[in-house]
Formats: C-alpha cells, sequence, structure tokens
C-alpha cells in the first residue's frame, strides 16, 4: 500500500510562547521547531503500514524552504520519499493549503492508497485540511482517529466515542485524519539522519488561491486564571483538611 | 437566521451543544435574527423542549430511516441542504469531533473555510472572531468572511446560559436528498471501551499525575485515591513522554479537555499547555513539593508537600471515613 503522510513544521510543542511585537506570529528567535504531534503519528503510521505491506510512504509538507527540516526528520523516520510544497509565507489558510495538497496529489504520477494527515494542526487547530483534500479528491475521509487496521483494500478505522469506541470501515484510496496517541513515533537514529540528508526532496512551488475568508488580525495570550490558592498545609497533615473539603464543599465522598 | 447544529444523545443534547447554543445565540441576537437549531437521528424531536431553554425558536428534525448511524457526508448534506434552504447568515457547530467534522465537510461542499474553536463573535459584513489556537494556549482575533458564515464553539469556554425568555420551538421535519455515496463512511459498529473505569473526559474527579510521580509504580496510588473517589487518573505530557502512562490519559494542549467537579494536580507544574486541558475544572486540589510551582497560583487549594507521602495518607483517612 502506497501511503502519503502530510505533516505540518510548528515551533515545539511545550515551549514557552512569547509574540513578536505586532501580534502576528510567535517569536521564534528563541525557539526550535517540530513536527506537529498529530501528524508526527500519521507519519509513523504511513511507514509501518507500508512496510507491513510492501508499500511506500511519502512525507509532503507545505510551508517554507525551513520546513525541509521536518521532511529529513520524516526520512529518518523510515519515509521513502519526501515533497516539499514550498511557500514563500510561513501561514497558508486550510482552502489553500488543502487545494495545493489535492493538486499535487492530482498531477503525480504516484498513486497513493492511504493519504494521512493531523485531524487539526497543533498551531492552528482548523480541523478541515484532510476533509476539504479529500473532498477536492473525491475520496472518502473521516477524523479523529486512534487506531488504523489495513485489511486489504479497506482501512479500518477507530476513535473514541462516549466511553467506548466508533468504528469505520473505508474503502482505498482513502483520507484518514488522525489524533496523537495513535501510535508511538520512532526516534531516528544517527545513522539514519546522516542518510535522510543526502536524500533528494521534490520541490514544488504552488501558488495561494487567495480563496481563504479567515485572515487572522493578531495572536494574543489568554488571561491567566491567577486564583489565590488556600494552603491546607505543608505534607500528611493537610489531610484532615482534605477529606474536610471533599466531604463538606465537593460532596465527593 | 442562525442556524445551530445540535448534537443529543437519546434525545438529551449535549453540553458541549447547549454551550454553543449560547455563543450561538448571541450572534443572532446582534443580527436581530432568530435562532433555528437543526437536530440529526432517532429521538431527535425530543430535545425541542430543553432546545426552548435555549432561545431557539425553530427545531428542524431531519427526517432520513439511515440517520441515526452517524456518517459524516451525510449528516453535512443534510446541514448543507438545510442551510441553502434557509440561507442563514452563520451555521454553528459544537467544537466536538462529529460538530467540527460536519462542519469542515459543509465548509468543503461549499469551497469555503470555516473558523472553528470560536469564544466570542461579532457580526458584520464579515465576523470579528476570537478564535482559540494551539488548543487554547493562545488566542487569535480574525476576519471571517463569505456569505454564510461557518464556525464551531470551543468546547468548555462559553458557559451554558438559559435564554432571559424561553421559547416553545416550532418543531419542523426536513428530510433530505441523500444517495448512497453519503453513506459510504459511517459507523459501522460501536465497541466498548476495553478500558475499566470512568472515562477521563466524563470522570466527575480527575485525579492527574506528572513529573513529580517518578515512575509508573507512583500512579498506583493515584488510582488508588481516584477509585476511592470514584473518578478517573490523568497525566501531563511529560509523564506521558516518559512512558509512564499511556497517551489516553494526557491531559493538555494535544489530550484530553476535563472538565471535572474536581481535579487532584499531583506533582504537576503547571505549564500552560497543561492548563488548557484541566481550566475546565471546577475546582483544582494541588499537591506539590514546590511552593512556588505555577499550579500552585492557578488552584483553589493547596498542600505542599511529597505526593508520595500526602497521596497514602489521604487514600487512608478516606477509607476510614467511608
Amino acid at each position: 500500500m502506497d501511503t502519503l503522510a502530510c505533516v505540518k513544521r510548528v515551533p515545539d510543542t511545550g515551549a514557552k510562547i512569547v509574540l513578536t511585537d505586532d501580534q502576528r506570529a510567535i517569536d521564534t528567535s528563541n525557539l526550535g521547531f517540530t513536527m506537529s504531534p498529530h501528524e508526527e503519528c500519521g507519519l509513523e503510521e504511513a511507514v509501518q503500514i507500508a512496510q507491513d505491506t510492501g508499500g511506500t510512504a511519502t512525507a509532503l509538507t507545505l510551508g517554507t524552504a525551513e520546513a525541509d527540516e521536518q521532511l529529513r526528520t520524516a526520512l529518518a523516520m523510515q519515509a521513502d520519499e519526501a515533497v516539499l510544497l514550498e511557500t514563500e509565507e510561513r501561514e497558508w489558510g486550510p482552502l489553500d493549503t488543502a487545494t495545493a495538497i489535492a493538486d499535487y496529489v492530482r498531477e503525480t504520477d504516484d498513486e497513493y492508497d492511504l493519504l494521512l494527515f493531523g485531524t487539526e494542526s497543533a498551531d492552528n487547530g482548523n480541523y478541515q485540511v484532510p476533509i476539504h483534500v479529500a473532498t477536492q479528491l473525491g475520496l472518502p475521509v473521516v477524523t479523529a482517529i486512534k487506531h488504523i487496521e489495513v485489511e486489504d483494500d479497506t482501512v479500518v478505522a477507530r476513535r473514541e466515542a462516549g466511553g467506548g469506541e466508533e468504528v469505520y470501515e473505508l474503502e482505498t484510496p482513502a483520507v484518514v485524519g488522525v489524533k496523537e496517541g495513535l501510535n508511538e513515533p520512532r526516534y531516528p537514529s544517527m545513522r539514519s539522519k546522516m542518510r535522510a540528508r543526502q536524500q533528494e526532496v521534490e520541490q514544488h512551488h504552488p501558488e495561494p488561491g487567495g480563496r481563504d475568508r479567515l485572515e487572522m488580525v493578531r495572536l494574543e495570550a489568554p488571561e491567566q486564571d491567577e486564583g489565590t490558592a488556600e494552603i491546607l498545609g505543608e505534607g500528611p497533615e493537610a489531610t484532615p483538611r482534605i477529606v474536610e473539603i471533599l466531604q463538606e464543599d465537593l460532596e465527593v465522598l | 437566521m442562525v442556524l445551530a447544529l445540535v448534537e443529543h444523545e437519546a434525545g438529551v443534547p449535549e453540553d458541549s451543544s447547549l454551550e454553543m447554543l449560547t455563543l450561538a445565540r448571541g450572534v443572532a441576537e446582534e443580527t436581530d435574527e432568530p435562532l433555528t437549531a437543526v437536530v440529526v437521528g432517532a429521538e431527535a424531536a425530543g430535545v425541542a423542549d430543553d432546545l426552548g431553554t435555549y432561545g431557539v425558536e425553530t427545531v428542524y428534525v431531519v427526517d432520513h430511516e439511515r440517520l441515526d448511524d452517524y456518517a459524516p457526508v451525510a449528516w453535512a448534506t443534510s446541514v448543507d441542504q438545510l442551510a441553502a434552504d434557509l440561507d442563514p447568515d452563520a451555521v454553528v457547530a459544537p467544537g466536538s469531533t462529529r460538530g467540527h467534522e460536519v462542519l469542515a465537510h459543509v465548509a468543503a461542499r461549499r469551497e469555503q473555510s470555516m473558523a472553528a474553536n470560536c469564544i466570542e463573535v461579532t457580526t458584520g459584513e464579515e465576523y470579528e472572531l476570537t478564535r482559540q489556537r494551539w488548543g487554547g494556549t493562545l488566542l487569535e482575533e480574525a476576519r471571517l468572511g463569505g456569505d454564510t458564515k461557518l464556525l464551531t464553539a470551543a468546547a468548555h469556554e462559553v458557559s451554558a446560559e438559559p435564554a432571559d425568555s424561553p421559547t416553545e420551538p416550532a418543531v419542523e421535519s426536513f428530510d433530505p436528498s441523500l444517495d448512497e455515496e453519503a453513506f459510504e463512511v459511517r459507523v459501522t459498529r460501536h465497541e466498548a471501551s476495553d478500558v475499566e473505569g470512568v472515562p477521563l473526559g466524563e470522570a466527575r474527579v480527575v485525579v492527574g499525575g506528572g513529573r513529580g510521580v517518578g515512575g509508573p509504580d507512583g500512579y498506583d496510588q493515584l488510582e488508588e485515591l481516584a477509585d476511592l473517589l470514584g473518578g478517573a487518573v490523568g497525566a501531563s505530557r511529560a509523564a506521558v513522554n516518559e512512558g509512564w502512562r499511556p497517551h489516553d490519559d494526557q491531559v493538555g494542549q494535544t489530550g484530553a479537555k476535563i472538565s471535572p467537579k474536581l481535579y487532584v494536580a499531583c506533582g504537576i507544574s503547571g505549564a500552560v499547555q497543561h492548563m488548557v486541558g484541566c481550566k475546565g475544572a471546577e475546582n483544582i486540589l494541588a499537591i506539590n513539593t514546590d511552593p512556588e510551582a505555577a499550579i500552585i497560583q492557578k488552584a483553589r487549594w493547596a498542600v505542599v508537600g511529597d505526593l508520595h507521602e500526602v497521596v497514602p495518607e489521604l487514600n487512608e483517612s478516606i477509607r476510614s471515613a467511608n
């Protein structure tokens, strides 16, 4: 099965976020970049499926030239090929992004059986790129997937719902949006990182269609609820007071 | 008119849908237009009374024998066709898995973009929005254009407030035109979770453990506390990255968003990425050795101490109290 994993370069998750002076971006001068965690799981799944079925895994990203770094990581994680849809601007809207990806898939000679995305990117959280891509290509799609099995030409995909799981069966070719936790992405070895540096990255230069009507004005940090915690005590001595709170204030005992 | 997609379980609206209706009602009031709801599936008509409490004037029940099971394209086609008939100013859905998915399909069918996870909306030719990014770590002020605006409301952000004047909604049936393709992707079966106990997202009490737990074995005490309180165990990203807990337990930016009555945060520093996962908690009790830890600033109650000493003693006291 030939797979395409679409990934995104995002600022390191977990880092302290500082905004630029104009509040239109995150100040990345002291920040590293990484692959968006949901998509990293999508890539890992693509590689595993390709290896299990004797197919190929291709990593694709849309972004500036710096996103080459995440494609090298993808190659080091055993993706067979990498594609950069290079843009001038760091941030494209969801419809333009999806259209560029769908155009690439339509025009390439490679035919992919399974296209994997993060359900939402960690930074923008737009929740729609995989669905726009699938709709433009006329493929079935399901999102928020935490487990995938491939059975011949069928993808069995599961997602959490109401304390259990919903099971979907999609005939390939198909699009699946995944969530972090789908699998445990591998750490690339030093040797595979060295090899990845030498591999070729296919480059394309899509133009934005300007059809997105969702325009960012500025970013801001939300106000923090700075409570004034009542200190119940130090160490186990606080226990009687905690029990009192559980019984009387919260009535959970 | 504002058209709101309401999710329900056997005729009882989901909390996230009631929150969304509160946001949608604000949009409707600002435009001086009625608030209308669309519900799909078996027992959908049963939600009408509840929706009147939230100011909905008309409830459209999507009437189709195959829509009892969820099928994203069939749901989206139904909403899209109804929206084409009604020509609303905006279509709003809850920021749930289905809400995002269905509205994204509507957006794709209309070749426009939707705005996900909105928390404030000001109407106009273009809407001015505040929406969550980075799972709520950052907010974005944005402008959204298009004839019919498509947006989802962030879950656990806007509290569900009944309308000042409740309504008695008219209930209308809507019969969409759906071909076989609309059911190509559908829920083929439901399976019970193999995880025992209360699901994290629904737990009334969550006992969370972070780096301070020190290893996978340390969670035994937390499991016991969660059991005694009828709750569930959660974990910070640090603990999940260490491999101490599965990702399903992760509370935070890329994990679960929880809204328990009580969150007991044990050995968790309180990084902003974790706090966006637990800010829906009504109360936080922090147990931490560091009195300067960020979590203590954000908690209602705090114990300065080692969780490995506090939690076993607490478990013993609760057992005695029971």
